[in-house]
């Protein structure tokens, strides 16, 4: 394996992800765990732009750093947590608690490896993967997949509108 | 001075690359500068258009009042409050600031400069925008005050809502000229038609929208000082506050550059053709015109309520952008076949 400007700022952004991701885990104070997600999310973007997938990376970032995080960070703010919450969070984080958790991603973990050792592995960047090529396979082969994820939207909407409805 | 000519002679891909560099530097420079002269230019139109003069005392035309405040902020005490969240507080105007400057990059000024060619340019602009939410987000919540967390909740709901359609208000053009490629879309305007004509109703809820994700008058609510204080900066002094405040002006040079760049053909214009030296003219003259857009709009327009505002935004923006790409769609397909 060549050790490429390309190869190499994959790997500073695959640390940067963990290192984030593991801030997420044991942050104390929910806002700065929540950013810390987003962080992640970004270095997982940047990670798709190496792999020459632009396209996903940059949906990655409005789909979930720029939507779905806000609307988390949004709801953490209007519940104004304060300094209890740190303090709740500080108990419940025990050494105890951590042993399951940490044996199943343990688990996963030596899965990956194992198909990672057969290797599946693709080198970075082989091909981009523009826009053109996502529509043609979301419309084509995984036509009835995105009909079903639409559907299941439209009931959220619905169920939205709903439960938000003044009578 | 021969030996450092034949060295970059020698290496023409480190050349390259410092050409772009020094390109990409002016372009930040030059950005940085319109904004701070747009504070000028504002304070000074505001005064014509409402009988009044406006700072004239220091300097031509009262030009040195901009060097004359960014001295005297430079300069102020900056003080952090002992009550808020210490590094989101210091990171947010940095963000502010950091992301405006950022979507830069993607705009073609001129064929040769700009900052970067990407192929996904259009959506690279969208995913910084929703990231810029987070700048104005965390100024509120970090200040732990009141009067900043409601200004913060407001823009945070008000960005989030008209983010939705100034995207789906966009894809038509993508339509149209079937690229994200924001060079591209302005090739197929010079090509074509300015997509201002066919693409009226995008331009409308796109230019709502953009005041909006700005939070500009009328869509200032966030920052409504008569039942706010200062919104979601009123807990920020010195040159933070500054990064805010000229944050701002970035945002409107960069939606009115972006609105050039998306609907009036970027620098097209007549005799660019025959006379390539006229391209950042054109492209200048045509961002101006909508820098004093947004600000004619601050010196007409009325607040709303802030039910109003998010009620325009899903009610009528959202299904008029919706029904605008469905309509292009049918019309690109129609021409295809």
């Amino acid at each position: 394996m060549t050790l490429s400007a390309a190869n190499l700022f994959f790997y500073f952004a695959a640390l940067i992800a963990v290192v984030s991701t593991l801030f997420v885990i044991t942050g104390k104070n929910p806002v700065h765990a929540l950013l810390n997600l987003v962080v992640s999310l970004l270095a997982v973007a940047g990670m798709f732009f190496m792999l020459g997938a632009p396209f996903a990376g940059v949906l990655e970032v409005i789909v979930y750093a720029g939507a779905i995080m806000v609307l988390f960070v949004f709801v953490v703010m209007m519940l104004n947590l304060g300094k209890a919450t740190t303090e709740q969070e500080r108990a419940w984080l025990k050494p105890r608690s951590w042993l399951a958790p940490a044996a199943l991603a343990g688990l996963l973990l030596a899965g990956l490896l194992t198909v990672l050792a057969g290797g599946g592995g693709h080198p970075a960047a082989l091909a981009e993967v523009d826009a053109k090529q996502v529509g043609i396979v979301l419309f084509g082969p995984y036509l009835l997949a995105v009909e079903l994820a639409s559907m299941l939207l439209l009931a959220a909407l619905v169920a939205a509108y709903h439960l938000g409805k003044h009578d | 001075m021969d030996a450092i000519a034949n060295w970059f002679a020698a290496h023409p891909q480190f050349s390259a690359a410092l050409i772009a560099c020094v390109k990409a530097v002016v372009i930040l420079l030059a950005t940085v500068l319109v904004a701070a002269w747009m504070i000028w230019l504002e304070r000074r139109l505001l005064g014509l258009w409402q009988d009044r003069y406006g700072p004239n005392r220091i300097g031509p035309f009262g030009l040195g009042q901009v060097v004359a405040d960014m001295i005297k902020i430079f300069f102020k005490e900056d003080w952090i409050p002992p009550f808020v969240d210490k590094f989101t507080f210091i990171f947010a105007p940095a963000l502010a600031m950091g992301l405006m400057l950022m979507m830069f990059a993607v705009v073609p000024v001129v064929p040769g400069w700009g900052v970067a060619d990407l192929n996904i340019g259009l959506l690279l602009f969208l995913a910084l925008a929703g990231l810029e939410v987070y700048a104005v987000m965390l100024g509120g919540w970090s200040s732990n005050s009141k009067y900043a967390l409601l200004g913060g909740l407001r823009v945070t709901a008000q960005t989030v809502s008209y983010e939705v359609f100034m995207g789906i208000a966009l894809m038509g053009i993508v339509m149209l000229a079937g690229s994200f490629n924001l060079r591209d879309i302005v090739q197929h305007q010079i090509d074509g038609y300015w997509n201002i004509i066919p693409q009226f109703f995008g331009f409308c809820t796109f230019v709502v929208a953009a005041v909006a994700v700005v939070h500009r008058t009328p869509f200032d609510l966030p920052e409504a000082e008569s039942e706010l204080a200062a919104g979601f900066h009123t807990e920020y002094s010195g040159m933070k506050f500054g990064m805010f405040f000229v944050g701002e002006y970035v945002g409107i040079v960069l939606v009115s550059a972006i609105t050039v760049v998306l609907f009036f053909g970027g620098w097209s214009g007549p005799g660019v053709a025959s006379h390539p030296w006229l391209a950042f003219p054109w492209f200048a003259l045509k961002c101006l015109f909508f820098m004093s857009g947004f600000i004619l709009l601050r010196a007409s327009l009325p607040r709303p309520r802030y039910d109003q505002m998010m009620a325009a935004g899903w009610k009528v923006c959202l299904p008029l952008s919706l029904i605008n790409l469905l309509g292009t769609a049918a019309v690109v397909l129609a021409q295809g076949s």
